[in-house]
This record gives structure tokens, C-alpha cells and sequence, in this order.
């Protein structure tokens, strides 16, 4: 125990430069898929054939396979199928290819968040919408908009803390995030191997991260609370 | 001179007739009910004059003005269609008030958007929204709501719903307000406060189509009756004479049904 206190300011100092790698993350994907989401969706409402099917089945792929072969596949497959590595090297690089496949992938369940939440909404709205003179834009943005994201932020809310525990995916292409630098510890980092716990203690990051989410996601909730 | 002209409008949904071959007038401040058993085309009739619908065939005029003709493209056209909805105003079944705003900004909304469209906008805003916002406290005072302006939907009981929904269609100033069943989906203690305001706006001579079951105020506040059955019009004329003498034999056994209760 004496010695875990003594390893302690090192490995939270160690902790946090990947927490925060884990942060950008976690940020950069809600930033890229919350729209992407969007028009994923409308592609897969699409009253245009070619368009809906091929929104359809990229939901299908990206829904249908792991996570972390996509993470593969885009990070290596450039690089050593095509010979174009586009990702460039190092942490950047690393960085860039997690995004990629951050954004993509969410933004395919976040599609059908949005789907269900669009479709939701009452067919009354848009029509009452219609009769008074608005355009198909005018309905989105001022009517059915709000009442989407009313519906769809407790699916959401859970999708988005899925989100913070899946960047740990990255580790697989190296991505020096949380469970990265903890589990450095392992082969020696710092002066420090052979030590597990710090890998045990990357958890206490994510749970107090969830934590505040949950928070904040239900205080959101509460303040959509003044319609029905 | 007609406010409201409708040829020949004949609608089919996957092979089935809803309509078939409607024509009718309507005088300038004058309200049309019309009546008949559900499914009989009724509402697909209001849907088609608000353009929710596209009819198959016929012609809608407005003021002489050609609307819709089903055999010119150019009338079918998604941007001129916008205009066009706006002689007509409609108040539906189910209210459809926006549930995120309250009563007050549920009339001024769509004002307010169409505004924001003139040239002229920027420069006098400030005087285009006072107007709008005057007109919608007018409107909700007239419907008897002024205490109610700052409550949503939500807050609102289904009869209080319906008369803002009717401020709703009346804030854009529309040529012809239709109405489809104003109170099917109300309380029987409520639907009095809705007849009540259409009958008044009827005193007001303002031009109206009215889709209704409630005989009793169909014979009251029409100068015109229609009765429709299995998409057409079977009879049509003075209430008097529809309710009192109907000519028709299915008339008759519509309204013996209402009467029998």
C-alpha cells in the first residue's frame, strides 16, 4: 500500500496526458458524428432510391462489424493494402484514423436515433406546418426539431456514455489514451513495472467522467420537461 | 361572384375512389358544412383544397384565380404551392398546436416566418413584430383566451387547444378557413366553446368550410349544406331544405341515423 502511494502522483500525472488524449476523443466524435448523424438520416428517409439504399446499407456495415476491425481496416489498410498511408505517422496519425472511425461508426447509430426520433414526431406537425404557409425547412428547424431532440435524448444520453467507455478501442491501433497509459505500467513506464493497479484505477476516470455526463445529460432532460 | 370554385375533383388512394367528380361553389362570407357518414370523403376534400393532398383530376379556383388545374403542371408546382395554401386556412381534428410554444407564439409563428421573408424586414422589424404580436393578443382575446396566452398546449384543455388552433389559422388572414370536425376529439362538455367561436365567426361573415358530425350546428351555421357519401356529393342546397326535406333517400336515412341518435 505504501508503495501505491508513493507511485501514485506519477501514475495520475501519466493517467491524466491519456485521459486527456481519451477526451479529445470522445469530443471530436460527438462533434463529427451529431451532424454526419443527421444527414445519414435524411439519407436513409430518402424518397430518392440510390441515395436511401446506399445510406442503408452503410448503417448496415458499420452497425454489422465490430468497432474495433473498423479501427483496423481504416488505420492499416491505406497504409499497407494500398501503399498510401493518408493517416500520416506517430500519435497525430494515430489520432486522425480514430476519429475517422469514431465519427463514422456513431454517426450511424446516432442515424437511427435521429430516424426514430423524426419519425416520431407527429405527421400533424409538418402538416399543420404546411397549411401555414412554411417551408419544408421552416418545419424542421422551428417545429419538428425541438421536439426530435426531446424524444431522443435519453437513447442518446445512453449512446453517448457507451461512447466515453469505446475510445478505449483505440488502444488497438496504439492511440495513447487512458487504458494505454495505465497499462504502460505493466511493461514499465516512468521507473514503475510490473504494476497492475494503475490499469484497475484508469476505471475511477471513466466512472466519474459518466458520472458527470449523467448529470448533465439529465438536467437537459428536465429542461425539455416544459412541453409534451 | 364565387370566392371558391371546385370542378370535377375526382382523388383515388392505391386504386380506391375517395372522391369522384366533386364540384361545388361557395359565396364570398358565406359557410359551407358538410356533411356525411366517416369515410364517405369528407376530409380528403379539405385536404385536397389545402393542398395536403394532390388531387387526380379537377380544377380549384380562388377568386377566379386558377389554384390547381390537374391538367397543367405548372399549377403543381412545390414553391407555388406554398402561396397558394395561404387563401386557405386549416383547423384540424387533432389540433396539431406546436407543443414546444406557448398559445401567444403558436398564432404568431408562421407571421412571423413570413415576415422574416419581406424585403423589407430588417429595416422595420422592430414595428412588423409589434404588429404581429398585437394581432395575436387580439385574435386570443377574441377567441376568449387572454389569460391563456403564456400557457402551452399541454397546460390547455382540448377546447382551449381548438380555439388557439382556429387564432392559429386565422393570423395569416386566410381567404377560406376550414374546419375538419373542429370538435370530434373533444369532451361533449367542451365542444359548446368551439362551436361557439365558429358560430360567432360565421356572424362575422367569414367564408368557411365546415366538416362536421354535429347536425344540430351544421343546420345552424351554414347558408349551404353539402352531404356527402362514398365520395360524392349526394345532395346539396339550403340547410332548411337538406335537413327538413331532403330529396334523397340516402340523405334521409343519414339523417334519420343522426336524429335516432
Amino acid at each position: 500500500m505504501g508503495q501505491i502511494m508513493e507511485q501514485m502522483p506519477i501514475v495520475v500525472d501519466a493517467l491524466n496526458i491519456g485521459f486527456l488524449q481519451t477526451l479529445k476523443l470522445f469530443f471530436v466524435t460527438l462533434i463529427g458524428a451529431f451532424p454526419l448523424g443527421l444527414v445519414i438520416a435524411f439519407g436513409s428517409m430518402s424518397r430518392f432510391g440510390p441515395l436511401k439504399y446506399f445510406s442503408k446499407c452503410v448503417v448496415w456495415i458499420i452497425r454489422g462489424t465490430p468497432l474495433m476491425i473498423q479501427l483496423l481496416i481504416i488505420y492499416y489498410f491505406p497504409g499497407l493494402v494500398l501503399h498510401k498511408p493518408i493517416w500520416g505517422g506517430g500519435e497525430a496519425g494515430r489520432f486522425l484514423a480514430a476519429s475517422f472511425s469514431f465519427v463514422l461508426n456513431y454517426a450511424c447509430y446516432f442515424s437511427e436515433i435521429y430516424r426514430g426520433g423524426i419519425q416520431g414526431v407527429p405527421v400533424g406537425q409538418e402538416e399543420a406546418g404546411l397549411v401555414l404557409g412554411m417551408t419544408k425547412s421552416q418545419i424542421f428547424f422551428k417545429i419538428t426539431l425541438l421536439q426530435m431532440i426531446k424524444r431522443i435524448v435519453p437513447p442518446m444520453s445512453n449512446e453517448i456514455i457507451t461512447l466515453v467507455k469505446d475510445t478505449s478501442l483505440a488502444r488497438i491501433i496504439a492511440l495513447q489514451e487512458i487504458i494505454w497509459a495505465g497499462q504502460a505500467f505493466m511493461k514499465g513506464s516512468h521507473g514503475i513495472s510490473g504494476a497492475i493497479w494503475p490499469l484497475f484505477f484508469t476505471a475511477v476516470y471513466y466512472l466519474v467522467f459518466n458520472g458527470i455526463l449523467t448529470l448533465l445529460l439529465g438536467r437537459l432532460e428536465r429542461k425539455l420537461d416544459y412541453f409534451r | 361572384m364565387s370566392i371558391l370554385e371546385v370542378e370535377h375533383i375526382c382523388k383515388s388512394f392505391n386504386r380506391t375512389e375517395v372522391l369522384k367528380d366533386i364540384s361545388f361553389s361557395l359565396e364570398k362570407g358565406q359557410a359551407l358544412s358538410v356533411i356525411g357518414s366517416s369515410g364517405s370523403g369528407k376530409t380528403t376534400l379539405l385536404r385536397c383544397l389545402n393542398f395536403l393532398e394532390t388531387p387526380d383530376q379537377g380544377v380549384i379556383r380562388v377568386n377566379e384565380e386558377v389554384l390547381f388545374d390537374a391538367d397543367d403542371p405548372s399549377t403543381r408546382q412545390e414553391a407555388a404551392i406554398r402561396k397558394k395554401r395561404l387563401h386557405f386556412g386549416l383547423v384540424f381534428q387533432s389540433f396539431n398546436l406546436f407543443p414546444q410554444y406557448t398559445a401567444l407564439q403558436n398564432v404568431m409563428l408562421a407571421r412571423e416566418l413570413l415576415a422574416s421573408e419581406q424585403p423589407d424586414y430588417k429595416a422595420r422589424k422592430k414595428e412588423i413584430l409589434e404588429e404581429i404580436h398585437v394581432q395575436a393578443e387580439t385574435l386570443l382575446r377574441q377567441m376568449g383566451l387572454e389569460n391563456r396566452r403564456d400557457n402551452y398546449p399541454h397546460q390547455l384543455s382540448g377546447g382551449q387547444c381548438q380555439r388557439v388552433a382556429i387564432a392559429r389559422a386565422l393570423a395569416l388572414q386566410p381567404d377560406i378557413l376550414c374546419f375538419d370536425e373542429p370538435t370530434s376529439a373533444l369532451d361533449p362538455e367542451l365542444t359548446g366553446e368551439v362551436l361557439r367561436v365558429i358560430k360567432e365567426l360565421a356572424d362575422e361573415n367569414t367564408t368557411m368550410v365546415i366538416v362536421t358530425h354535429e347536425m344540430a350546428f351544421a343546420r345552424d351555421v351554414a347558408d349551404h349544406v353539402i352531404f356527402m357519401d362514398d365520395g360524392n356529393i349526394v345532395e346539396q342546397g339550403d340547410p332548411m331544405q337538406v335537413f327538413e326535406q331532403p330529396k334523397e333517400e340516402r340523405t334521409r336515412q343519414f339523417l334519420q341515423r343522426y336524429t335516432q341518435g
